[in-house]
């Protein structure tokens, strides 16, 4: 670590210092393989509780300070959703310690010790950051509790299994002593880590399953929270950035004496593909860019219209593709079925548009590399910042810092490599803040996806064969730099393979067609956002064909998983599916497994006039297996819901001249609160391994709404986002 | 020089006139509590209040904003309305992100100073402002009507 400099201030109620935390540590090193690693779930919690990994020395995620303080290194990301308290509440209930006594830092970048074991590699992501850590993190606590106690007993005299501990100090009753965890910390640490270690049972929780006060609110309702757009440093400039607009193209000229001349301003910046104005404040820094006004070379993307590009999708659709799944012959059962119905899907591209705008602050001097910067993935954002330094990985250090919404956006790290690039020409700090229309135009986007459904019914009704063929761009081929051509991206296809229902015959087809150069990436829901509004828009049209109740025809194909069937059920009664909806408003349902968890939505919407939809009520019933803080689920459930309304209403990405059309919150529209419906939730109570839920109810929002809709007018809308002119249009 | 009434405390400021708030109160005085979100006054991100009303700071000139008294986020706590909102903000556990939160806070006191006790319609009203891209206005609108009551 490099302590010369600022670092991130730590959550809670006190604060080491940075350099009192990481001293002597040898956290450094250890470097990112990328191809050899899975942004995917690979194991679930079950599977990895059965071969548990060994043990880490405690000293990796806890400090113990002579007054008792606890400072934790949190392995997952703080974006918003509640991890920090999640973690740490895993950390202190094994340790015995109250959240009182406890602040929190990121961890720095470490493979090796802070991979996220269902990914593969440092990340905060695929809502797996609970389902990952709820085991290691418990057991380190343990182990350390475990460690004060043999210190405390050592040095009494005492057998060990005699000791307690309670609240931050280890007793021992028969001889009255009592020890603080401050006074046995030193003695504690130096003993060798235990190799075996018991948990407690849930029913001995404290902390887990309680609906904890976050750590992390306080400073935020204050404003005193540092995100990495508040950094600011000595020596500090601050810039901002144009990239050619057109993917792919390059920087021609740029009028560096006009930019120069608008008071403030004291660098222009360049790179191939981007320049970057910079000065005393972000004002003279807009200014400075509108007078450098530069001047772009399009290239080879310069001519590409959405009319070409899905044109050009639709075309590669017709071709066969990589089998992705292949069960009982679909295609020979769907020659035979009764009725017979086929659709055709299409999913537009997405931003992210974090609230904080994308940002990075970059030191480059005497050979080493500072980088400031709120990450989802720190040895990503350590490896692209070396790459832009011109510098080895161990010469560059991140300091991360709380996120102001990441979505995915904070997945990626291209735009600290760029800052690398840009302050390795200066010797001061730079702070390189992206305006909203570049942080939109220049986003990496939710890829555009045509599906193709077909679907075969017996004379009752009932699903004989499904096929879906998926076309569409390969995150992992982009997120990893390559995937073999002839291999499925388990990302495209992810919830249109396992669905929750056992479906007789079933056939998925992925086709791959990438928009290259236009970037994209993982977004809010990932593979799932895409697949359940496909799955569940045609299951809710086979319900209709069959002429069943959408709940009705689900049921029988839940039979083999009670834990859907419950979800099911649970949300048909809590959301008064069989009473009449009220005049005008149609009901919608969704049904998904996804993430690890069983999740059930049913909207409730209007159409009123030149099209415009009204989302009144949602109500969800989800069981996501245990549950480490109720409150935090309802949250994500709440969050994820209307991040996934808004797209369903607003969001779409699309390209003319080979540039991205919207440019700020005007033209890429948010949903806002008076259009924000009511929403009910209902969790099931579960000792079922912890399911994901950060991109739940975002994933379930798509298909339930354009349901509703259906519902509401009898219009099938087959692309999203559900448009007023598609449906005022008859 | 202007000189710039900030809770309640003068301080004199080298910028030109032209030059939004929200980059003073940031870039120039270092208070990063306000924050950036679209610069075009869409999202509400960057609300303050200017004589006790919500203005967007990022299209609010500096010499506009010195005609006035201007109170952030910085030291809203200190007046009653804005501890109140704060404390129901963390009964409630509002805060997702926290980006938007600073700006959604300053706008609900606004609202409560002038009308006590919001309907439903006049949260709407006063806090459609104001975009939070984590979702939180379910919880937002519950909080305000609790910070009514406290
Ligand atoms: S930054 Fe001022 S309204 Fe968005
Ligand atoms: S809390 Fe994240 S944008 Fe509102």
């Amino acid at each position: 670590m490099s302590p010369r400099l600022e670092a991130a201030p730590p959550v809670g109620r006190h604060a080491l210092s940075r350099r009192a935390i990481f001293k002597g540590s040898a956290l450094l090193g250890g470097g990112l393989v990328l191809g050899a690693l899975m942004p995917r779930v690979t194991k679930t919690w079950a599977q990895a509780a059965g071969t548990p990994p060994p043990i880490e020395p405690p000293s990796a995620f806890l400090r113990i300070d002579e007054d008792g303080l606890v400072t934790m290194i949190i392995p997952s990301t703080e974006m918003g959703q509640g991890i920090y308290t999640a973690e740490a509440a895993l950390l202190a209930e094994e340790l015995d310690v109250g959240l009182e006594r406890v602040s929190l830092v990121a961890a720095p970048p470490d493979e090796k010790l802070y991979a996220n074991a269902l990914i593969g590699m440092q990340m905060t992501g695929g809502s797996t950051s609970i389902r990952a850590w709820f085991l290691p993190l418990r057991r380190t606590g343990a182990a350390a509790r475990q460690m004060l106690i043999e210190a405390a007993a050592g040095s009494w005299g005492v057998p060990p299994g005699e000791c307690i501990t309670s609240n931050g100090s280890v007793s021992h009753a028969a001889s009255g002593r009592m020890a603080g965890y401050g006074e046995l910390a030193a003695a504690a640490m130096a003993l060798p880590v235990p190799s075996a270690i018991t948990l407690k049972a849930t029913d001995q929780f404290r902390l887990i399953g309680k609906s904890l006060k976050r750590l992390d609110t306080p400073d935020k309702v204050r404003g005193k929270t540092v995100y990495g757009i508040d950094v600011r440093l000595p020596g500090m400039k601050i810039g901002t950035v144009a990239s050619c607009p057109v993917f792919g193209g390059k920087l021609k000229s740029v009028d560096e004496a006009a930019a120069l001349a608008v008071p403030g301003v004291s660098h222009v910046l360049k790179l191939d593909d981007a320049v970057a104005v910079v000065g005393d404040h972000m004002w003279a820094a807009i200014q400075g860019m509108q007078a450098a006004a530069p001047v772009w070379d399009g290239g080879a993307f310069k001519d590409m219209s959405m009319e070409v590009l899905v044109g050009s999708m639709a075309k590669a659709a017709q071709s066969d593709g990589l089998v992705a799944h292949d069960q009982n012959d679909a295609p020979g059962a769907y020659g035979k079925a009764a009725t017979k119905l086929e659709a055709t899907y299409q999913l537009p591209f997405l931003s992210h548009a974090p609230m904080e705008p994308i940002n990075c602050t970059v030191q480059v001097k005497d050979g080493v590399c500072d980088v400031w910067v709120g990450t989802q993935v720190p040895t990503r954002a350590r490896m692209l910042a070396a790459k832009g330094a011109g510098l080895a990985e161990d010469k560059v250090t991140i300091h991360n810092y709380l996120i102001g919404g990441g979505f995915g956006r904070r997945l990626e790290a291209e735009y600290v490599g760029q800052t690398a690039a840009f302050a390795r020409q200066v010797d001061f700090p730079i702070k390189l803040v992206w305006s909203r229309e570049q942080d939109i135009q220049h986003d990496t986007y939710r890829p555009y996806y045509y599906d193709q459904l077909r679907a075969g019914l017996d004379g009752q009704g009932r699903i004989v064969s499904w096929q879906h063929k998926v076309t569409g761009a390969s995150v992992y081929n982009s997120y990893m730099g390559g995937w073999p051509a002839d291999k499925v991206d388990p990302d495209a296809v992810e919830g249109a393979v396992e669905t929750p229902y056992a479906f007789p015959a079933q056939r998925v087809d992925y086709v791959r067609w990438d928009p290259a150069p236009m970037p994209i990436s993982w977004w809010r829901g990932v593979g799932p956002a895409h697949n359940v509004f496909v799955v569940e828009s045609f299951m809710d049209e086979l319900a209709h064909a069959a002429k069943q109740d959408p709940v009705a025809f689900r049921l029988p194909l839940l039979e083999k998983d009670p834990r859907a069937k419950a979800v099911l059920q649970l949300l048909a009664d809590k959301s008064g599916w069989s009473s009449a909806a009220p005049a005008g408003v149609g009901r919608g349902l969704s049904l998904q497994l996804a993430f690890g968890s069983y999740v059930g939505l049913v909207i409730e919407a209007s159409v009123g006039e030149g099209g415009l939809i009204r989302v009144h009520k949602a109500t969800m019933a989800i069981d996501c297996g245990f549950v480490v803080n109720p409150d935090t689920v309802r949250a994500q459930m709440e969050g994820g819901l209307i991040f996934g309304l808004t797209a369903a209403m607003y969001g779409q990405i699309t390209i003319e001249g080979g540039r991205v059309q919207q440019n700020n919150f005007n033209d890429y529209r948010m949903m806002r609160i008076d259009e924000a419906p009511v929403i009910d939730i209902h969790v099931v109570a579960s000792e079922a391994e912890p399911g994901g839920i950060g991109e739940t109810g975002t994933t379930a929002a798509f298909p339930a709404l354009a349901n509703a809709v259906f519902a509401a007018t009898g219009k099938r809308l087959r692309k999203l986002p559900l448009s007023p002119v598609d449906l005022g249009a008859a | 020089m202007t000189a710039l009434k900030i809770n309640g405390e003068v301080q004199q400021v080298d910028a030109p006139d032209d030059m939004p708030l929200l980059w003073v109160l940031r870039d120039v005085l270092g208070m990063t509590g306000s924050k950036f979100g679209c610069g075009i006054a869409q999202c509400g991100a960057c609300t303050v209040h200017l004589d006790g009303q919500a203005i967007r700071s990022c299209v609010t000139p500096l010499a506009m904003a010195a005609e006035g008294e201007i109170t952030t986020i910085e030291k809203i706590g200190d007046t009653p309305v804005g501890q109140r909102v704060q404390a129901a903000w963390l009964d409630l556990e509002v805060v997702q992100c926290g980006y938007c939160q600073s700006g959604q806070i300053m706008s609900a006191v606004a609202l409560l100073a002038a009308n006590p006790n919001p309907s439903d319609a006049d949260i709407d009203a006063g806090m459609a402002g104001n975009i939070c891209r984590c979702g939180t206005y379910p919880r937002i609108r519950a909080a305000i009507k609790k910070a009514a009551t406290l």
